[in-house]
This record gives structure tokens, sequence and C-alpha cells, in this order.
């Protein structure tokens, strides 16, 4: 995680803070410690899942576990659908956030702290009351509405194949993290000089935005979108109880038939995660070197 | 490339309780290279900003050759800039930086390239087309910013301080790199400042604005010579107020008598003004001014003189000689012989009113 936010953790690194004299040795070594204390933290319940999904009483090796995931029921539909949700949602968060960011910084930055408060409120609502009022409000159906396209648009964003109705949950969810990584990420370039710049040589307002603020800010994006995609193939409870077969719903379903599969699941799903990332924080990374 | 008329009309800007724009009145002619001069917050950027489009006055308008363009949206203007600050786009190279405006307006893209090594050759770049901005000194993203303000022909251009951050040296060449360009390209040029020096060695006609008005606007040599308010006479360099008694065409200062030049005021008491590099100061032992503060800046140095009466006198003498001229030397102070300008006697004023003129100079 600690690359998704490469401006604010690079001053951070202790070992470049200059050591006092008298006590050069201690940072370094806290970092050692910290850095192992992690270590096990994160890596001791990870190489447990692992060594029990390839023991097999038997045999003593076996990947047999690994295997039997492709072949599950509903694996291929679910993580799809997983994917699929993420992808719609990092659309829509970065169409909202993205210019809503933007004209606020650039029109009215007495409003920041405004849309910074909104942004962050989903963090502050649990999940389970966030739920609660979007089931009450699917179900308020009146019958005389029956005909109507509203009523039909409450059915259609509920389809099980892509419930939209998920992707407007993850989207609100999803705000604060997109909202902190662009506010980041605009802070870092002079929007306001680039932008009257380009309105100078004639560009419109969505030509500033597309090619002059996206092409910027392209690692901040990656971050939020990172961190999106991050949410949704973790989001368990809002699809759970709105009864859709997400990726992370599908693993619980069937960790009680197959033990050893789903802690498999859980492993893979991790290697799946590790992968985005590397992919797109290097694709930061070459944005960066080469601006 | 030709450029337009550009007139100011009453410009009116103020944000919350600051006035920036006062009734700004200012006509550019075609061509021209005006230099807009004032202290730190008397609204230059804002009258420029006006121009580009940034910025919608509350009152007054903005014509470009006799059209009202104070509506217009900034992406419709035909005015080209180069900010204060770097502003080059980062995740272009130089050559693609100077096509921008050509990209919006869908120029071929060979036509394109071509074109922006035109203009990096004629801004002095011809090898930069590749190098992206951070690979680039600050004189040299300025110098593309230029060339990148210039790339659509526009009639007019607006430079806001675009030197500001440059070195000194850096500073003097591109200045007179730029004033060269404007000049063969006869472009009607707006640039803001306030570097007295680069006003006065650039501009065709200085403005001085004070407080969101014009103050005064001249050439260089008139500015300087026959400033038109004693605000303008202590911001465009520094000036001695001196008590003289008029008699017909002469007055008698310091014990000289000089022709007077300009209008006179009514009485016979009045103050001559009298520029620093006008007054001769001599060691003399028998001398009754004394150097009291001498502040070397190489080739000259600039003395402050305290006369007999407790007057004092602000005086520019060559560099080499202010080891002769230390503080505490005797000194002999006379006035160059040619004609001064005079004004109505100043209630408080034996000398100069600005509490240091090194601050202006
Ligand atoms: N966007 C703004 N909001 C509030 N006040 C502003 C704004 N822009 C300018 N001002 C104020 O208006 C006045 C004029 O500003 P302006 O930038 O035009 O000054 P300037 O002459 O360019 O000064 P400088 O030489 O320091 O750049 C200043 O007092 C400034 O504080
Ligand atoms: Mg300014």
């Amino acid at each position: 995680m600690a690359s998704l936010t490469p401006q604010v953790t690079t001053p951070a690194v202790p070992g470049t803070a200059p050591a006092r004299p008298g006590r050069p040795r201690r940072p370094r070594v806290w970092r050692g410690v910290v850095l192992l204390l992690a270590a096990v933290y994160f890596l001791v319940p990870l190489i447990a899942s692992f060594v029990f999904t390839v023991k097999a009483p038997d045999q003593g090796f076996s990947l047999d576990a690994y295997g039997e995931i492709f072949s599950a029921e509903g694996f291929a539909g679910s993580l799809l659908l997983s994917l699929g949700l993420g992808a719609a949602t990092i659309v829509i968060v970065l169409l909202l956030t993205l210019p809503a960011v933007v004209a606020v910084r650039l029109g009215a930055p007495r409003w920041r702290p405004v849309l910074e408060v909104v942004c962050t409120l989903p963090l502050v609502v649990p999940p389970i009351t966030f739920v609660a009022g979007i089931s009450t409000v699917l179900r308020w159906g009146p019958d005389y509405l029956a005909s109507t396209p509203f009523y039909q648009t409450i059915i259609a964003v509920q389809d099980p194949g892509f419930p939209i109705v998920l992707v407007l949950a993850y989207v609100v969810l999803a705000l604060p993290f997109a909202y902190r990584s662009l506010d980041a990420g605009l802070g870092a370039i002079d929007v306001r000089t680039l932008s009257e710049a380009a309105r100078n040589l004639g560009a419109s307002w969505p030509h500033v935005l597309l090619r002059v603020i996206v092409p910027n800010m392209r690692s901040a994006m990656a971050g939020a979108s990172f961190l999106t995609l991050a949410l949704v193939l973790g989001e368990f409870t809002i699809a759970r109880l709105l009864s859709f077969q997400t990726f992370p719903v599908w693993i619980y379903t069937i960790s009680g038939a197959h033990a050893q599969v789903s802690v498999a699941v859980s492993v893979f799903s991790l290697l799946i995660t590790w992968l985005l990332l590397l992919a797109l924080s290097s694709a930061g990374a070459r944005q960066r070197s080469g601006s | 490339m030709n450029g337009a008329r550009v007139e100011f009309r009453g410009l009116r800007r103020r944000f919350g309780s600051t006035v920036a724009l006062d009734g700004l009145d200012l006509t550019v002619e075609p061509g021209e290279l005006i230099a807009l001069l004032g202290p730190s917050g008397c609204g230059k950027t804002t009258a420029l900003r006006c121009l580009a489009g940034f910025e919608q006055p509350d009152e007054g308008e903005v014509l470009v050759d006799g059209a009202d363009i104070t509506r217009v949206p900034a992406n419709r203007r035909d005015a080209g800039m180069v900010f204060q600050s770097y502003s080059l786009f980062p995740n272009l190279n130089a050559r693609d930086n100077v096509g921008f405006g050509m990209r919006v307006r869908k120029t071929p893209a060979a036509r394109r390239h071509a074109r922006a090594q035109e203009l990096l050759e004629l801004v002095g770049l011809p090898d930069v087309g590749g190098r992206y901005p951070h690979q680039l000194s600050g004189g040299q993203q300025q110098r593309v910013a230029l060339a990148r303000a210039l790339a659509l022909e526009p009639r007019v251009l607006l430079l806001d301080e675009p030197l500001s951050a440059l070195d000194a040296k850096v500073r003097v060449t591109l200045r007179e790199e730029i004033r060269r360009l404007q000049l063969s390209l006869g472009i009607t040029t707006i640039f803001v400042t306030h570097d007295q020096e680069e006003a006065l060695s650039m501009a065709d006609r200085v403005a001085v604005l004070r407080d969101g008005r014009l103050e005064q606007v001249a050439d260089p040599a008139t500015l300087y010579d026959r400033p038109a308010t004693p605000f303008v006479a202590e911001f465009v360099g520094a000036m001695n107020h001196l008590p003289g008694l008029l008699s017909g065409d002469q007055v008698t200062v310091l014990g000289q008598t000089l022709p007077v030049e300009g209008p006179r005021p009514a009485g016979p008491e009045a103050d001559v003004l009298v520029r620093p590099e006008a007054v001769l100061v001599v060691p003399d032992g028998e001398g009754e001014g004394m150097v009291v503060v001498s502040s070397f800046r190489g080739s000259t140095a600039r003395l402050r003189v305290r006369l007999g009466d407790g007057a004092e006198v602000l005086a520019d003498v060559p560099g080499h000689d202010s080891a002769r001229l230390a503080p505490g030397t005797a000194v002999r102070v006379r006035l160059v012989e040619r004609p001064v300008l005079v004004s109505a006697r100043t209630a408080t004023g034996v000398t100069a009113a600005v509490p240091e003129p090194d601050a202006v100079a």
C-alpha cells in the first residue's frame, strides 16, 4: 500500500533524516525492528494459509486445491463480475471526482473543505447502515408505479448479471480514497497556471481537462483506481446482504464446503491484487520518469 | 503579423475590500511595446489578466482594434501570454509545448513540428525540441514559453514579469532578445514589470500604475526627465528636492544659478528637482558638506551627503571614487550645469522624499 501514495511516503523515509550526533544508529535499528514486526505480522498468516492449501494428508505436497479453484462452480462468473464492477466503479468515480476537484480548486477554493467533508462522509457511515438504507429504497416501489419507467429502472439496477446498484454503492464507498488521491495529485502541479496557459492557446475546458490535467495526474489517477479496485474486490457486506454473487461472496459461499479451496482462493485473490498493484504503480512510475 | 491597438477603458476590479483596478484608462498603439510599471499590488497583473480573459472587470471594457472583447472567453482571444511562473506543460517536450496551440487548432503534425522548430530557432533554442521542461533551465523554459505564445501569431503579446525568476545576467540578455523579436514581428506587447530599469530599457512607452490607476504614461526619457507627479519622480529613479529661488527663467540653488526648464510655479520659492547623477561631489577639506552614507553598486556609488544647513542630498558618483568619498569625508557639492525642473515648494521637503532610495533603484 505504501507505494500508492509516493508523494506522502517518500519524504518520510527515516533513513534520510540527518542522524544526530551521539545516537547515530538508532533510526536504522528501529527501522529494522519495525520492518521485522510488520513482516511477521503480514507474512505469518500468509505462509500459514499457503502451507495449509498445499498440504495433503497422504502425499505431503499438492497443488490440487489451486487446480480446483478453476473448476469450482461460479469461480469465473463471480471473478468477472467483481472485475466488471470494479472497472465501472473506477470510471464513474473518476468521472465524478476529477472534474469536481479541479473545478473547486480553480473556481471556488472556499468550497474545498465542503467537498472534502462530503467525500469523507462515507468513511464514517457503517456499511450495515448503508446497506439497510439501500434495501429500503429498493423495496419501496408502490404498485401504482408498476408500469412506469421508474419501476423498471429499480428492477434493472438489480439485475444479478450486472447489479448497477452495487456500482452506485461502491462509487460512494470509493469517494474518500479517490478524493484524497486526486487532491494530492492536483496539489503537486500548478493547475491554475497550466490551465490558463492552455486556455490562452485556445483550448476549451474539456480539452484542458483531458489534454493538460489528466496527463499530468496519471500517477494520482492510478492510485485512485487501484484503491477503488482493491475496495471492490474485497467488499463483502453490501454484496452479501443484497444477495449478489461477487467474488468475496463466492469465496465465503465455497468456504463451507471446501475449506482448503476457499483458503487457496484467498491466497490466489491476494496474488491477483498484488499483480494489479504492480501494474498500476509501474504505470505511475513510468509517467513520473517521463515528465 | 501585425499588432493590434489595445484600449483599456475605465477598468475597475475589486476583490472584497481591495481595489485592484480603479478606473484604468490606457491605450496601446499597434506594434508598440508598453511596460506596465508599478509597486507590488498596484494591479498590473490584474490588468493583464483582464486582457487575456482570465479576469472579468466589474466595470469598464477592453477593446482590441475597436472591438469590445470584455465578454469573449479566454480561449477565443487573440493574445499570447507568457506567465511569471514556469508554465510549460510538464508532460510534453519543448516541441509539443510550442505546438500545443496548433494542435488545438488541428494543424497537421508535420506542419506543426516544422513551425515549432522554426519558433524554437527564433528564440535561440534550435536543439531542445525533444527535451522535457524539467530538463531545461529557467531561462530556456521562459524562451520556450515565449515561442509557445508566439506560435499562433497573436496580434497582442502579454508578458507578466517573465524574467523575474531568472538571474541578473540571463534577464538582461533575454530582455534584449524579447525586444529584438518584438520589433521584428511588429507585435503589440504589454510587458508587466516592477523593475524600472527593465521598463526604461525595453519599452517604447512606460505606464506607471499606482493603486489601480494610471499615474503617467510616457516614453522612457520623458518619464525620467519630466515625471508628471511626485509619485512617478520617486518611483522611477530617485529625485532630490532642493530649495531654490526663482528669478525670471533662472533659479538659484546651492549657490549656483541654472536655467529653468518646463513650467514654473508662481512664487519665487521653489523646489528644484535634481537626479542624483546630476550632483557632483568632490572631496574638499574646506567643504561644508559631509558624506553620511555610501552604498557601493559596482559601476557607481550612491552617497548621502549632509549639507551645511542640515539638508541631505543624494549623489551618484563613479564607483572608483567611492574610496575617496568614504563616510565622514568633507566634500563640496555642485550641480551639473544644465536646465532643471522646478516644482512648487513642498511643505516637507528639502531633499529626496523617498526614505530609502535604494529600494527603488
Ligand atoms: N484572486 C484574487 N483574490 C483576491 N485578491 C486579489 C486577487 N488577485 C489580486 N488580488 C489583489 O489585488 C491587488 C492587485 O493585484 P495584482 O496581482 O494585480 O498586483 P501586481 O501589480 O501584479 O503586483 P505584483 O507586482 O506583486 O505582481 C492586490 O492587492 C492583490 O492582493
Ligand atoms: Mg503581478
